[in-house]
C-alpha cells in the first residue's frame, strides 16, 4: 500500500494504482472525458491534470489516468492553475461540439458558459477521445473503427471511410463507451442501425426460435460462436429462454 | 575483405590505406551536398572526372566527391587541397581552366575566389575565409575531407579509432567520460547524454536498444541530413559506443525518406562496416554484438518525438505517449531504450577520442562542446555552421554569416525550429546555449537559424509556424489539436484585418494551457512563436488589430475590405 496526499487528505491507495482511480475510491472528484476503466489509459482530453509535488520535491503537472501513486506524493487536484486549464479545455470542447449535452453539463460544472473560439460544425459531439476505437480494439478484439489522419483532420472513421466495415461484429460497445453520445446504436425491426460520427452501418438481428425476440446480431453470434468454440446452434435460443 | 578480428587490424589497415595515398598529391574535394546539388555539383564533378580523363592527370589529381561543407549559399564548391585553394560557385565550364591553370600551372584563378564583401578583396584559400574562419567545425569538419561513400575515407581520418579505445574501457568509465564532458542531447531536449545512457545501462531489461532520430523535420534546418549524408561513419561509430556502454546488441536508424542522399549513404556505411567486422558478431574480437536497421519514417514532424517515434518503429500510428515511464525503462517494445539525435551521436567519438577534459573546455558552463545550426532565411551566407556554444548571435549572424542582404536591417532571428521562439536584434549579444536561449523565450531546438529582415511581419511569422504545427500536429490531445486550430484562426483574422480588442490576451491564455496542458514537446512549446512576437513586437499586433495596418507591409487588409 502507498500512502499519499489528496488536497491535504491523508489516504492510502494500493500500489499501481493511477491518482484518479486513488482520488476516486475517496470521492474526490476529478473531471474525465476519454477515461474508461476497461480500456488503458491514453491521456488525450488533458481535463484530469492535477498538480504533484513528489517526495523528491519534484513539482509538475501529470494526467492522473495515467499517473500511478507514489509514496509520499502530495496531490492537488483544483488548484487555480488547474482550474485555468479546465476552463480553456472546456472553451476549446464547447468551440469543437456546440451542441453537444454533454459537454455543455460539464462545462457549467467547471464554471464555463460560453466559448470565446470560433464554434465548429460536423463534428457530430465527437471529441476524439478514442474511447470507443480503443474499446473496439483492447476490448472487443476486433478493431473494426479507428481513428484516421492527423490534428485537425483526425476522425472517428471506418476502413475507407465507408458506410461499411468488414470486422465491425454490431456490438454496441463503441456506443455504450462513447462519453458524448456521438456514437448511437438503435434496434429496430430485425435490424440494429449503429451511427458514427460521419458512417453507418446496419446489422441483420438475430430472432430467439423460442420467444421471437431479436436478441442479437448475427454477426456477433457468429463471432463469439467462433472465439468460444462452440457450435452456432447454442445460439438459436436467446439467453432468457435458456434454461 | 576480410573482417577485421582485433583492433590492431583494423590499425594495420588504417596503416596501408594511408600509407597508399601521397599527402603531396592534388585532391580535388568537391561538395556534393543535396545544397550543392542543386546548384549543379554532380555535373561539375563529373566534368573533372571526364577533363582528368582527357588530360591524363589521374596520376597528378584525385577528385573526391565529400558531403556537404556548409557553404551552401556558393555552391558548386570546390577545395583544392593540400593548398586549399577554395573556389566558389563553379560551373562545369570552368573546369578545363582550373585544371591547366590551377593544377598544371599553379596559378590561382581569381575569378572563382571568394570576395570578402567588408573589405572587398578576394581570399585563396578555404580556411581565410570568414565564413568558416570563425567556425568551430570539430563534427561537421570532415564533411569536407571524406568521401561518404568510403569508409577507407573515414578511417584515414582517423575513424574507428574512437571505437577501439572504447572498447578497452569498462562501460562505466565511458559513461563518466561522457558526464564528464558534459555532452547534452543536440535534438533539442539538451538532456544530458551521460545520465540517459547510464539510466538505459542500469534498466532492468533482457534485450536494449539504442536507436538513432534522424527524423530532422524542422523547417530550413538540415544539419542532421547533412551529417548522415557527409559522415555516415561517424554517426555510427557513435551508435557503437553508445551500444557497448548500454549494453545493447541492435540499433535503429530512424531517417526522414525524403532524404534519398542520407538514406543511401547510411546504408552504404552499414554494408561497408559490416563488411569490415565493425558492424556484426563479435566486433574486433571483443565479443561485442551490435548490427543497426533502417527504419525510413514516412514524413509525420511528429515522428521526431521520442515515444511517437519509438511507436512508429513498432508499426503503430507515430502519436507521443505520456513520459512518466522513461523509454530509457520502457522503451521499443518495452524494453530499456536510449534514443539520441544524430548530432549527439556524431559527438561521441570526439570525446572517446580526445578525452572529456579537451571537450569540457569548449562552450559555456551549463551547454558543452560546439553546435551546428542551419543559418538561412535572409542572410547573406546561408549555410550550415558549426560554432562553440557561447557564441553570440551577432558573432553568427554577421561575422559568419555575412548579415542581411539587399541592404536591409535586421530584425529577429528565429531559433529552435518551428516551436523556437523570435530573438530581437537588442538580444544579439546573447551567448547562445541552451539556457540562455530558454530564457529569452526561444529554445535550441535542434539547430534551426532563420533571419529575418524589416520587411518581414511578425504576426504572420508567427501564424506561418503555427500553421505548421497544427499541420503537423497529431491530433491526440485536445489542446494541441484545438488550440492551434483556434491560435491559427486568431492569428489569420489579425493578419487579414479582422483582429479584435482581446485577441491579444487570448492567444496569451490559449498559450498558457498549451504550455501546461499538452502531452508531448509539440503542444507544450508551440506558443514559443506566438509569446515570443508578442513580447518583443506587441505593437506590431497592436498596429494590425487596432490600426489596421501592417507596419512590414507583408499582410494586405485591402484584399478583405474587396471581399
Amino acid at each position: 500500500m502507498v500512502k499519499l496526499t489528496i488536497n491535504g487528505r491523508k489516504i492510502i491507495a494500493e500500489e499501481g494504482t493511477t491518482i484518479l482511480y486513488a482520488a476516486r475510491d475517496n470521492n474526490i472528484y476529478i473531471p474525465t472525458l476519454c477515461e474508461n476503466e476497461a480500456v488503458a489509459p491514453y491521456g488525450a482530453c488533458r481535463l484530469c491534470l492535477v498538480e504533484i509535488k513528489t517526495a523528491k520535491e519534484r513539482e509538475r503537472l501529470v494526467t492522473s489516468c495515467i499517473y500511478q501513486v507514489e509514496e509520499g506524493l502530495i496531490v492537488q487536484t483544483d488548484t487555480e492553475r488547474i482550474q485555468k486549464i479546465r476552463k480553456m479545455l472546456l472553451e476549446l470542447l464547447l468551440a469543437r461540439c456546440p451542441e453537444s449535452e454533454v459537454i455543455k453539463e460539464l462545462a457549467q460544472k467547471i464554471g464555463v458558459t460560453k466559448t470565446r473560439f470560433v464554434k465548429q460544425k460536423g463534428n457530430n459531439n465527437c471529441i476524439l477521445c478514442a474511447t470507443c476505437a480503443r474499446t473496439c480494439e483492447e476490448v472487443v478484439g476486433v478493431a473494426a473503427i479507428s481513428l484516421a489522419r492527423r490534428g485537425v483532420d483526425r476522425e472517428l472513421t471506418t476502413p475507407f471511410n465507408e458506410d461499411f466495415t468488414e470486422a465491425c461484429i454490431g456490438c454496441g460497445a463503441c456506443a455504450y463507451s462513447c462519453p458524448t453520445g456521438a456514437i448511437t446504436m438503435e434496434d429496430r425491426r430485425g435490424t440494429r442501425v449503429i451511427k458514427w460520427p460521419h458512417n453507418r452501418m446496419e446489422f441483420k438481428l438475430k430472432k430467439c426460435s423460442v420467444c421471437g425476440q431479436y436478441w442479437a446480431p448475427e454477426k456477433q453470434i457468429e463471432y463469439i460462436a467462433k472465439t468460444s468454440g462452440t457450435p452456432l446452434s447454442d445460439y438459436d435460443v436467446c439467453p432468457d429462454c435458456r434454461e | 575483405m576480410a573482417k577485421l578480428k582485433s583492433p590492431n587490424e583494423l590499425e594495420a589497415l588504417r596503416k596501408s590505406i594511408i600509407k597508399k595515398r601521397d599527402p603531396n598529391k592534388t585532391v580535388i574535394t568537391i561538395c556534393n551536398g543535396t545544397g550543392c546539388q542543386a546548384h549543379g555539383c554532380k555535373a561539375v564533378t563529373a566534368a573533372f572526372q571526364e577533363e582528368v580523363r582527357k588530360q591524363k592527370l589521374e596520376d597528378k589529381v584525385d577528385i573526391r566527391a565529400t558531403g556537404c561543407h556548409g557553404f551552401c549559399e556558393r555552391g558548386p564548391l570546390v577545395v583544392i587541397k593540400p593548398e586549399d585553394t577554395f573556389y566558389q560557385r563553379v560551373r562545369v565550364k570552368d573546369v578545363p581552366e582550373i585544371l591547366t591553370e590551377s593544377i598544371g600551372k599553379g596559378n590561382v584563378i581569381k575569378r572563382m575566389l571568394y570576395t570578402d564583401r567588408q573589405s572587398g578583396k578576394k581570399i585563396t584559400c578555404e580556411h581565410d575565409v570568414p565564413f568558416y574562419k570563425l567556425q568551430k567545425r570539430l563534427v561537421f569538419g570532415n564533411n569536407g575531407l571524406i568521401d561518404p561513400t568510403s569508409i577507407d575515407d573515414y578511417l584515414a581520418v582517423g575513424g574507428y579509432a574512437a571505437l577501439t579505445k572504447a572498447l578497452k574501457m569498462t562501460p562505466e568509465a565511458i559513461i563518466d567520460e561522457v558526464k564528464n564532458a558534459g555532452l547534452r542531447g543536440r535534438g533539442g531536449g539538451g538532456f544530458p547524454t551521460g545520465n540517459k545512457w547510464e539510466s538505459t545501462r542500469q534498466a532492468q531489461g533482457e534485450t536494449k536498444y539504442v536507436i538513432c532520430n534522424a527524423d530532422e523535420g524542422d523547417p530550413g534546418a538540415y544539419m542532421d541530413r547533412s551529417l548522415v549524408e557527409g559522415n555516415p561513419h561517424s554517426v555510427l561509430e557513435g551508435m557503437l559506443i553508445g551500444a557497448y556502454t548500454i549494453g545493447a546488441n541492435q540499433g535503429y536508424i530512424y531517417i526522414r525518406n525524403e532524404y534519398p542522399l542520407a538514406v543511401r549513404h547510411i546504408r552504404t556505411a552499414i554494408e561497408q562496416a559490416e563488411a569490415y567486422g565493425l558492424l556484426g558478431k563479435n566486433i574486433m574480437g571483443s565479443g561485442f554484438n551490435f548490427d543497426i536497421k533502417i527504419q525510413r519514417g514516412g514524413g509525420a514532424f511528429i515522428c521526431g518525438e521520442s515515444t511517437a517515434l519509438i511507436a512508429s518503429l513498432e508499426g503503430r500510428v507515430g502519436e507521443p505517449r505520456a513520459k512518466y515511464v522513461h523509454t530509457s525503462e520502457q522503451g521499443l517494445w518495452g524494453q530499456p531504450t536510449n534514443l539520441n539525435n544524430v548530432e549527439t551521436w556524431a559527438n561521441v567519438p570526439l570525446i572517446i577520442n580526445n578525452g572529456a577534459d579537451w571537450y569540457q573546455k569548449i562552450g559555456t558552463e551549463n551547454s558543452k562542446g560546439t553546435k551546428i545550426f542551419s543559418l538561412v532565411g535572409n542572410i547573406t551566407n546561408t549555410g550550415l555552421v558549426e560554432v562553440p556554444m557561447g557564441i553570440t548571435l551577432r558573432e553568427i549572424i554577421y561575422d559568419i554569416g555575412g548579415g542581411i542582404p539587399k541592404g536591409r536591417n535586421f530584425k529577429a532571428v528565429q531559433t529552435g525550429g518551428p516551436s523556437g521562439g523570435v530573438i530581437p536584434e537588442s538580444l544579439l549579444d546573447l551567448p547562445i546555449d541552451f539556457d540562455e536561449l530558454d530564457k529569452v523565450g526561444s529554445m535550441m531546438g535542434s539547430g534551426g537559424m532563420i533571419v529575418m529582415d524589416d520587411k518581414t511581419c511578425m504576426v504572420n511569422i508567427a501564424n506561418y509556424f503555427v500553421s505548421f504545427l497544427e499541420g503537423e500536429s497529431c491530433g491526440k490531445c485536445l489542446p494541441c489539436r484545438e488550440g492551434l486550430q483556434q491560435m491559427k484562426h486568431i492569428l489569420t483574422g489579425i493578419t487579414e484585418g479582422r483582429g479584435k480588442e482581446g485577441d491579444i490576451e487570448l492567444l496569451e491564455e490559449l498559450s498558457a494551457t498549451l504550455i501546461d496542458a499538452a502531452l508531448c514537446a509539440l503542444g507544450r512549446t508551440a506558443p514559443n512563436p506566438v509569446l515570443s512576437t508578442i513580447r518583443y513586437f506587441r505593437d506590431e499586433y497592436e498596429a494590425h488589430i487596432k490600426d489596421k495596418k501592417c507596419p512590414a507591409g507583408v499582410c494586405n487588409f485591402e484584399a478583405v475590405k474587396v471581399k
